[in-house]
């Protein structure tokens, strides 16, 4: 098997609050490899969140090693982490985070201003990005404008626009009805078919059914770690009827 | 991230808000504005003391007798005529640094013409004394050399003599008017200079050739020289240096020894006009210094309106460290918005205070005169202001948590 692209080996994260200290994760381990599409389930205070933040290099672990593709990220500090995200990372949210009032093109754009690309190239590559998920006629849309489903392909567009080895999605479908989940869903099986690997954080078991990857959190640790075959979200689309899911 | 794309960035962001930017920098515009229009106000009236003092003729000293001792009573500078009317041709002759000079005996006189009559000042002189003194005419022209040594009885009229003895002025040149009841023949009308420095009328004057004005109006001081000598020097600093140098003449010639004190005064322009300058550049200041201090409280406007706005864009300062923004580029991006914000209020300022001065010189017939490097100055220190101002909330904005960043509500 190819090595892995995250590699986390035991994370622990304590937070001092007042006098309370509070172990959020308590020695969490986990690699995932290139390809895959791994959701992580939890209850929230299982620990899911801060693994995010951690694998996500918006946080540090108080110990514990953590590789990025190839490279050890937990001690860097706030500038060489911005830019490991910039160039390694893409986000999904669950509340969009697109900016108000902003075209989706540059809504798009805007990882690359950040790695310093040229405008032309932004832009040929911001449109690009958007035509993959399916958003080419809406270019000049702000996000006023567009559905959730619309604005969450457009933050999709973002994730990708910089070309990175890892997306991770924060409860994509969080503010999604669940016919527009699952295309959110088969978008994101699409993107792991040309070869980004994908974390998700859901606490839905039905959106979990799509990855082949389920990891299970509780009280700081990993309660279980299952591969399976996921549910085609295309397939679920085409027999989906009001009410299902 | 490139500069251009954070000023684009800036200026969005400040459009979306229209009215409350525009509400931020109305304290930067008042601030430049009233800079801009102070400082008009204090250059037009500098300008204008100079006019008036280049209008008397500058590089100019004036040489005074000394005064007269009576039983321990002095007279005043003046009252004991102690120069010579051969100092006038030594000053000529034997100076280095002076290029022009020129007696001035002055006289009350009274003035007949057409049928009317004027009291006045009649001055007897050489014709050197009008570049001296920078005289112009409105109609004819000086007497010369020859009328000083021949006594002709020609004299030249200056504006406010010729409204009360001729109804129409050009009718005066070539009339005959009557000086202490001595006909002169009018050969010049002089250009009107109004209010002397001093608050005096300048054109309430005749002036006659100097021997004439010895024989006829003066009367008898033989070798003396009844009034003072103008001297005119090439420039500011020939004048200083004229002026040690007439001293030292002067003192050789009257003989005086060396605890004995001058005889005479000499006086300069320069020294009077400085003096004056001095008092409107203090009033200058004053008002530039008043107009800076509400450019800084407009500066805190900005502070207060930049830390609400960092406040309010959390999420999007969360959102843009997710996706790469390093500490630096939110903190240049705030300190650029500040700086647009606080440039933009300078130039809306500069019109402003163009306006004001524009006003007040129109309407009320102020003298104002705006400096470029006072507009240059006044842009410059807004957008030091922004930058300033801005570095604090910028600052905050950098060192935003990007995770409580992104939650926050």
């Amino acid at each position: 098997m190819s090595e892995p692209i995250l590699a986390a080996t035991d994370l622990v994260k304590t937070y001092k609050m007042e006098d309370v200290e509070v172990r959020a994760l308590r020695g969490v381990s986990l690699a995932v490899h290139p390809g895959e599409f791994v959701s992580v389930m939890g209850t929230s205070g299982s620990g899911k969140s801060t693994l995010m933040n951690i694998l996500g290099c918006l946080d540090r672990p108080t110990s514990g090693s953590y590789r990025l593709a190839g490279r050890e990220v937990s001690q860097l500090g706030r500038g060489d982490l911005a830019t490991v995200r910039n160039k390694v990372l893409g986000f999904v949210f669950q509340s969009f985070n697109l900016l108000a009032r902003t075209s989706a093109l540059e809504n798009v754009e805007l990882p690359m201003v950040y790695a310093g690309v040229g405008g032309a190239e932004r832009r040929e590559r911001a449109r690009h990005s958007l035509e993959k998920v399916g958003l080419g006629k809406r270019l000049d849309h702000t996000p006023a404008q567009l559905s959730g489903g619309q604005q969450q392909r457009v933050a999709i567009a973002r994730a990708i626009v910089n070309r990175p080895k890892v997306i991770l999605a924060d409860e994509p479908t969080g503010n999604l009805d669940s016919r527009t989940s699952i295309e959110i869903m088969a978008l994101f099986q699409e993107l792991g078919r040309s070869g980004i690997t994908i974390v998700l954080v859901t606490h839905e078991p039905d959106i979990a059914e799509f990855t082949s990857r389920v990891v299970m959190m509780r009280d700081g640790k990993v309660l279980s770690d299952v591969t399976q075959t996921p549910v085609d979200a295309r397939a679920a689309l085409a027999n989906y009827k009001e009410g299902d899911v | 991230m490139n500069i251009f794309s954070t000023f684009r960035v800036a200026v969005l962001a400040l459009l979306l808000n229209k009215m409350r930017s525009f509400l931020t920098v109305l304290g930067i515009i008042i601030g430049v504005g009233s800079v801009i229009a102070m400082v008009a106000i204090g250059e037009g009236a500098k300008a204008e003391v100079q006019r008036s003092f280049d209008k008397m003729g500058t590089n100019l000293l004036v040489i005074r007798s000394g005064s007269a001792q009576t039983g321990g009573v002095r007279g005043g500078a003046g009252s004991q005529p102690t120069l010579l009317w051969t100092d006038v041709d030594a000053l000529r002759k034997e100076t280095q640094y002076v290029t022009k000079v020129a007696p001035s005996l002055r006289q009350s006189v009274q003035i007949l013409g057409e049928g009317k009559n004027w009291t006045t000042s009649a001055e007897g002189t050489t014709p050197e004394y009008f570049d001296i003194r920078a005289w112009s005419f409105q109609y004819g022209g000086p007497f010369n050399d020859q009328d000083v040594t021949s006594k002709a009885k020609v004299a030249v009229l200056g504006g406010t003599v010729v409204d009360n003895l001729f109804g129409r002025a050009e009718d005066a040149v070539g009339s005959s008017v009557r000086i202490n009841n001595v006909p002169f023949e009018v050969i010049g009308v002089l250009a009107r200079k109004g209010q002397t420095a001093g608050g005096q009328d300048a054109d309430d004057v005749v002036l006659v050739p100097a021997g004439t004005f010895a024989a006829k109006v003066q009367g008898g001081l033989r070798q003396y020289l009844g009034g003072s000598i103008y001297v005119g020097a090439a420039s500011a600093e020939d004048t200083r240096r004229a002026q040690v140098e007439i001293q030292s003449l002067l003192r050789a010639r009257h003989k005086l020894r060396d605890d004995e004190a001058d005889d005479f005064t000499v006086s300069s322009m320069a020294e009077v006009a400085s003096a004056r300058q001095e008092g409107t550049e203090t009033m200058t200041r004053l008002l530039a210094g008043i107009a800076l201090v509400s450019l800084l409280v407009g500066g805190i406007g900005i502070m207060n309106i930049m830390l609400v706005s960092v406040t309010e864009r959390t999420r999007e300062i969360g959102l843009r460290m997710a996706i790469g923004a390093r500490p630096g580029d939110i903190l240049v991006q705030f300190v650029i918005e500040a700086v647009v914000l606080a440039s933009v209020g300078g130039l809306l300022g500069v019109g402003l205070g163009f306006g004001v001065a524009t006003y007040l010189s129109t309407e009320f017939g102020w003298a104002t005169k705006i400096d470029p490097k006072i507009v240059a100055l006044a842009l410059g220190s807004s957008a030091l202001v922004g930058v300033g101002f801005g570095l604090y909330p910028a600052h905050k904005a950098s060192r935003l948590d990007p995770i409580q960043a992104l939650r926050y509500e």
